[in-house]
């Protein structure tokens, strides 16, 4: 009898727990979304409310003026179209350069392997910082220029080290070696072996190196100085919603009404958003993969 | 000798490969090393109109100059505080979220939470901070608006140093505790399910099961990543505090780049400003080569 009794309690106190934990978890998780639903709320809010401090979750009225506003403000579409731009080339580049590093030193048998990883690796370890890049980029003549944004930051040491982890573990030695000695050049074997079988890794890396691009401002802050038409998304909404230091420019007619700042800021911070979270539920899935890769070491 | 030309044989077999090798190694020595030959700047007197090259040597000059500095102390204290205090709740939360995300058995649940959870780990800092300004503004942020509307007195998250310096520590550990709790579901995933089993028919309850077999299971995960972040409490983080800070708050948002970038970038006082860097990465070395020292002690693989 006492010991159904304790059994039935037992249960009781795990259901408890197991909806305490469901709360928790609810709740943090929920910190992550609300801020995004309270702004794509606010700007699509009629203005008065937005002053009134009324708008909470649900949106107060619906008006698109605020997009309208951004969606017409050439510099604004252009600094996006500049982001797209940049993240594509920097990351083919990106990922030309990591294949081309780790190919090579994932052969067990090629000569003065350990020297040249150990080369790439103090990369890692060591740099000149923000200043010596700096004056780098200035003496390479690449300030105010897209290129500032690509090829500094193209070779990531991290990357390689996942991409040289992943082809040492997944690719068999015999398929190279045999390959091989049906006589074809390791540009072939790159080309038709390596590459087909090596896809999920590679677009893991792909997004490592695009979603940094895309997100990544400093070195833009830094660079692009006088030539403000090659200004990546990110710095243009520091500019505009952070340190306001620009505002939108006004090229509609008849929405002039539109004046208060917060719903322009919070319309500019869906705009920057929106294509993260279009393709963020997709992407996850690589990018839990390849942090797992990174952590393991050789 | 005729190993030697052996050796040159074999590499020439090779020589397909050395080619691939070429062009990563370009990037690397141009823009990596290339930027390592700069940090010569800091023992230099840099003059623009004369260049790197010919500026005058000065030996130590700089640094003696940028330890008498003010602000550079203080830019060494809030690097420190910073990370430390990011560091101090930002180590234990991963932990406790993958110890309840492994809890939940209703996979959709734990698929959506998660997805929630990891996020903000995708969006820029530039992001973070708007949305950090439009959430906790003085005047018209929404959770002041809470405050508001319940009846208390705005709070100046973001406007006030001390408030400041919580909302940073607050917005850095929730932009990253989703994101740090993969690495424990991949070690708690990975213990013995026969532990637990032996365990739960000796009459351990859930509670004691987590506290006796998956903390132990996860501590070497955990002790190594803590000692590694140890090594980083001197590293810097730009992007994360620049977004943040504004004009009325100055007292913990100079860290160390930040002052390199207004003494540097916008200044122009290259040397100063390089040997600050060298500074901070000079200590964070030898913070970084102790720890793993440590870790290699207390048994655990180490960084390097």
């Amino acid at each position: 009898m006492s010991k159904t009794n304790r059994r039935m309690s037992t249960c009781t106190t795990n259901k408890i727990a197991d909806i305490c934990i469901y709360l928790i978890i609810g709740l943090i998780s929920a910190t992550c979304v609300l801020p995004f639903i309270h702004i794509a709320a606010k700007s699509v809010s009629e203005e008065v409310y937005v002053i009134a401090n009324k708008v909470f979750l649900i949106p107060e009225g619906f008006i698109l003026d605020a997009y309208k506003k951004v969606l017409n403000d050439a510099s604004i579409i252009r600094s996006f179209f500049v982001s797209v731009w940049v993240t594509v080339l920097f990351t083919v580049l990106g990922m030309i350069i990591t294949l081309c590093a780790a190919y090579p030193l994932s052969r067990k048998n090629l000569i003065g392997r350990k020297k040249i990883t150990l080369f790439f690796m103090i990369t890692m370890y060591f740099n000149g910082g923000m200043i010596p890049e700096y004056l780098l980029v200035n003496s390479l003549n690449l300030l105010d220029t897209m290129a500032a944004l690509i090829l500094p930051l193209a070779f990531s040491a991290y990357n390689f080290l996942i991409m040289k982890t992943s082809l040492q573990t997944s690719i068999p030695e015999s398929l190279i070696e045999s390959a091989y000695l049906d006589g074809a050049s390791e540009f072939r074997i790159l080309g038709n072996i390596i590459i087909p079988l090596s896809k999920p890794i590679i677009a893991t890396l792909t997004l490592f190196y695009a979603v940094g691009r895309w997100n990544a401002y400093s070195d833009a802050l830094f660079y692009i100085k006088q030539n403000v038409n090659i200004r990546p998304l990110q710095l243009k909404l520091y500019n505009l919603v952070i340190a306001s230091t620009e505002s939108i420019q006004d090229t509609v007619e008849g929405t002039a009404m539109l004046t208060n700042p917060e719903v322009l800021k919070a319309a500019c911070i869906m705009f920057a958003t929106v294509p993260i979270l279009c393709i963020y539920p997709f992407v996850q899935k690589y990018f839990v993969q390849g942090t797992l890769i990174g952590s393991v070491k050789e | 000798m005729k190993n030697k030309s052996s050796l040159i044989r074999r590499m020439g077999k090779q020589w397909q490969l050395y080619v691939l090798l070429l062009i990563p190694i370009v990037f690397a020595l141009v823009f990596k090393y290339g930027s390592m030959i700069g940090l010569v700047t800091a023992l230099k007197d840099y003059k623009v109109v004369k260049g790197f090259w010919d500026s005058e040597w000065v030996g130590l000059d700089v640094f003696r100059k940028i330890f008498g500095m003010k602000n550079f102390g203080l830019a060494v204290r809030n690097t420190l505080l910073l990370n430390i205090l990011t560091l101090l709740f930002g180590f234990p939360m991963p932990i406790i979220l993958a110890l309840l995300l492994n809890e939940i058995k209703n996979v959709y649940y734990k698929r959506i939470t998660q997805t929630l959870l990891y996020l903000p780990h995708f969006l820029s800092f530039v992001i973070i901070g708007a949305i950090a300004y439009q959430l906790f503004g003085m005047n018209s942020g929404v959770v002041n608006n809470l405050i508001d509307s319940l009846g208390g007195a705005r709070i100046p998250f973001l406007q006030e140093d001390m408030h400041w310096l919580f909302t940073y520590v607050l917005i850095s550990v929730w932009q990253s505790m989703g994101w740090g709790s993969i690495i424990y579901l991949a070690a708690i995933a990975g213990v013995n399910p026969e532990l637990y089993e032996a365990a739960t028919i000796d009459g351990a309850n859930r509670f004691q099961r987590i506290i006796y077999i998956t903390l132990p299971c996860i501590k070497s995960t955990a002790v190594t990543l803590l000692i590694m972040n140890l090594g980083k409490v001197m590293g810097g983080s730009f992007e994360s505090v620049f977004a943040l800070r504004n004009a009325a708050t100055t007292e913990f948002t100079t860290t160390i780049p930040v002052l390199i970038y207004q003494f540097g970038i916008m200044g122009g006082k290259f040397s100063e400003s390089t040997a600050m860097g060298l500074f901070q990465s000079g200590v964070g070395v030898i913070l970084v080569l102790f720890s793993d020292f440590i870790a290699k002690k207390m048994g655990e693989e180490g960084l390097i």
